[in-house]
């Protein structure tokens, strides 16, 4: 424990403190800051070996320890994918966003109902609920977010907050607090790795990696993605070489909350649907945004699959306590040990 | 010397040569006007009063913290709840008054403010990193009280009612003016305390790391010890607005403590009355103490067009939402300070 808190914190302040003062830096400085990433990242694969070894040895049987890691892992992709929508506004608005997990439960709400009473195929819900969402969010950011664009933090931290209270309580004034549940047709327990999973879990796992992966290819590969990477980068630089950064912060809150909203379809059948349900996936997200970075959305991606990890081993280590207390002790000591995430800068 | 001339200097100039004298004055004031209120207000109002009160006692805690601090805390739950569950603990398993159990809440909620805030900030944490691990550790605490059997778990506790009334035990007859009269003496303390804070060479350093935490450095004002002493303030306050709220309600549980809509309670109040200003949380709570008493009445009768909605709950915070939302969009600074700059402007 000495040695890996020695490791992180040598290299904890690097990126930002070097790269301002890239001015005199040299070749020599340049290499030894890629070993410093180099070396993070071996530390945190080897706390996460550690701690799935000690799961084996904690554990009463191997096999929970196995059934732990694998339902972790299923649910850290969702997490990833809920994260990566929050890390992206974060990344390039700069807003801390509250509002996150109410926009995933109205999706929640909007599958419940297109199953229950139209009938729908739940995953078929999602070609209404992403769009619904992109739509939503585009009008919130347009209509409320953007006159609070550069004032301080607090003010939209606020404000988000207040559209999170709203959603939230809306759905809680329509359709009550009763939970629901969305049953999801032929899902059985499936066998995976020598533990054993819902289908819809691994249904769940699968949508949200193929979604992540659609994200970073527009991101990576479009014109719309690398101008949402300019505008992150340096919003100014952006709009000298003649972006629309206004068209491009509300195009880049309506994909984080597109995300939100396919991630609220894709754990509809694993979930109670209820308006609360919403601000415990906004909790496991922002730890995960943290872990990975603000505005890193691989890191988003990996930290998820971590949080999922941590959540489930968190059962093993810490016997009847909730699986959330493991989450939060994680982000406690990230947050102190090397607040800028796990993977080095900001992209 | 220089160094306080020169802060005194540079806090006095956007307002009047000697304010505090005055707020004190105006605190005087309030205090004897509101005495007779719970005489003449009817039975069914009282507990609104009270909801107003004890709102507005969390909110001067926060603000002192995240106003005059500049510490923005998304977790007063951890104080409040700490000064709940230290008052209600010692009260059920040993029996000690609850006055005490304030006395004891304060330490502990103001210790723990200590650690944590020293630990966040030897961590330079600042912005939405200290925000969200406030948020963290009052979390970290609903789920410890969730799950341990030290204090009753998910239950919590209910504090065993006396035969008869006491100032000793803090218990009267439910309608009783005295809980008004003490919660309103502990709101009255906690606004003369800011004050005086503020008029303090303690609180002058504070507002200096505040508005610029570099130059206060660079005076020779020691800055942790000054932020850190700012959140022990702010976290006693909160914790006997938490301790007075368990032997008013008779009740606490972990969600009651340390959920995150009492962090919330804590901030709106001060956010929509005016962050940083003495009288802002109070005018705030005034404000939204009402609210959720009036749609519930609303919605239990409700009229025609909203006769669907009859006897749901959630109105009452989404309002919350939408004040929210407007005044930080059209009054960034809060209801006080747009009074106070349009009719007393000097």
């Amino acid at each position: 424990m000495a040695d890996h808190q020695q490791g992180v914190s040598s290299s904890g302040v690097a990126p930002e403190e070097d790269l301002s003062t890239t001015q005199t830096a040299t070749v020599g400085q340049s290499r030894r800051l890629v070993d410093a990433f180099t070396r993070s990242r071996l530390i945190v694969v080897a706390v996460i070996a550690t701690a799935v070894v000690l799961a084996y040895l904690r554990a009463d049987s191997p096999v929970i320890a196995t059934q732990a890691i694998v339902t972790g892992l299923l649910i850290g992709g969702v997490y990833g994918l809920v994260a990566m929508g929050l890390t992206l506004i974060f990344g390039v608005l700069d807003i801390v966003n509250f509002a996150h997990g109410a926009f995933l439960a109205v999706a929640l709400f909007i599958t419940w109902w297109l199953v229950s009473s139209m009938g729908f195929h739940p995953y078929l819900t999602m070609l209404a609920t992403a769009p619904i969402m992109f739509a939503l969010g585009y009008a919130v950011q347009r209509g409320i977010l953007s006159g609070a664009m550069g004032k301080p933090l607090e003010n939209q931290l606020l404000i988000t907050l207040g559209i999170s209270l709203v959603l939230e309580n809306a759905l809680l004034l329509f359709f009550g607090a009763n939970p629901r549940a969305v049953a999801l047709p032929g899902n059985q327990t499936v066998g995976v790795l020598g533990a054993v999973a819902d289908l819809s879990r691994i249904l769940a796992f699968v949508g949200a990696l193929i979604l992540a992966g659609l994200l970073f290819l527009v991101l990576q590969r479009t014109r719309l993605g690398t101008a949402i990477r300019a505008v992150a980068a340096n919003d100014t630089g952006a709009q000298l070489v003649g972006i629309d950064t206004r068209r491009i912060y509300a195009l880049t809150f309506a994909i984080g909350t597109a995300c939100a909203g396919a991630a609220g379809t894709l754990v509809a059948p694993l979930v109670t649907v209820e308006p609360s349900t919403g601000a415990l996936f906004n909790i496991v997200a922002f730890v995960v945004v943290v872990i990975g970075g603000m505005g890193n959305v691989v890191g988003a991606l990996v930290g998820g699959l971590i949080i999922g990890l941590a959540e489930q081993l968190g059962t093993i280590f810490l016997p009847g306590q909730s699986p959330l207390l493991s989450v939060f002790i994680v982000f406690v000591l990230v947050l102190f040990l090397r607040p800028q995430g796990l993977f080095g800068r900001t992209s | 010397m220089t160094q306080t001339a020169t802060t005194d200097r540079a806090a006095s100039k956007p307002l009047p040569r000697k304010p505090w004298n005055r707020h004190l004055l105006a605190i005087a004031v309030l205090a004897v006007l509101m005495v007779p209120v719970p005489l003449l207000l009817p039975a069914s109002q009282q507990s609104i009063a009270m909801r107003v009160l004890i709102f507005a006692l969390m909110s001067v805690g926060w603000n002192i913290m995240s106003g005059f601090g500049g510490m923005f805390s998304f977790g007063h739950a951890s104080y409040f709840g700490l000064g709940a569950y230290t008052s209600a603990w010692l009260l059920v398993e040993s029996e000690v008054s609850p006055w005490i159990g304030m006395a004891a809440g304060v330490l502990v909620a103001s210790v723990f403010a200590v650690v944590s805030g020293f630990l966040a900030l030897r961590y330079r944490l600042k912005g939405a990193y200290f925000a969200l691990a406030t948020f963290a550790f009052a979390e970290m605490f609903r789920l410890l009280a969730t799950n341990t059997d030290l204090v009753n778990r998910a239950e919590g506790y209910h504090v065993p009612l006396k035969v008869d009334e006491s100032w000793w035990w803090m218990q009267f007859a439910p309608t009783s003016p005295n809980y008004f009269w003490i919660a309103l003496a502990l709101l009255i303390a906690a606004l003369a305390i800011s004050v005086l804070f503020l008029r303090s060479r303690t609180g002058q350093f504070a507002l200096a790391v505040r508005d610029d935490q570099d130059a206060a450095a660079a005076l020779g004002i020691p800055v942790i010890r000054y932020k850190l002493l700012t959140m022990a303030l702010s976290a006693a306050i909160t914790s006997v607005a938490g301790a007075f709220y368990v032997q008013y309600y008779l009740f606490i549980d972990p969600d009651l403590a340390f959920g995150s809509a009492v962090s919330i309670q804590a901030i709106l109040p001060a956010v929509i009355g005016g962050v940083g200003t003495i009288w802002g949380p109070v005018l705030g709570a005034v404000i939204l103490g009402p609210l959720s008493d009036m749609t519930a009445t609303l919605l239990r009768n409700p009229p025609e067009f909203l006769a669907f909605l009859a006897g749901r709950g959630g109105l009452d915070v989404m309002i919350y939402g939408v004040l929210l939302i407007i005044i930080i969009l059209v009054l960034p600074q809060g209801i006080y300070s747009a009074v106070r700059e349009r009719w007393f402007r000097p």
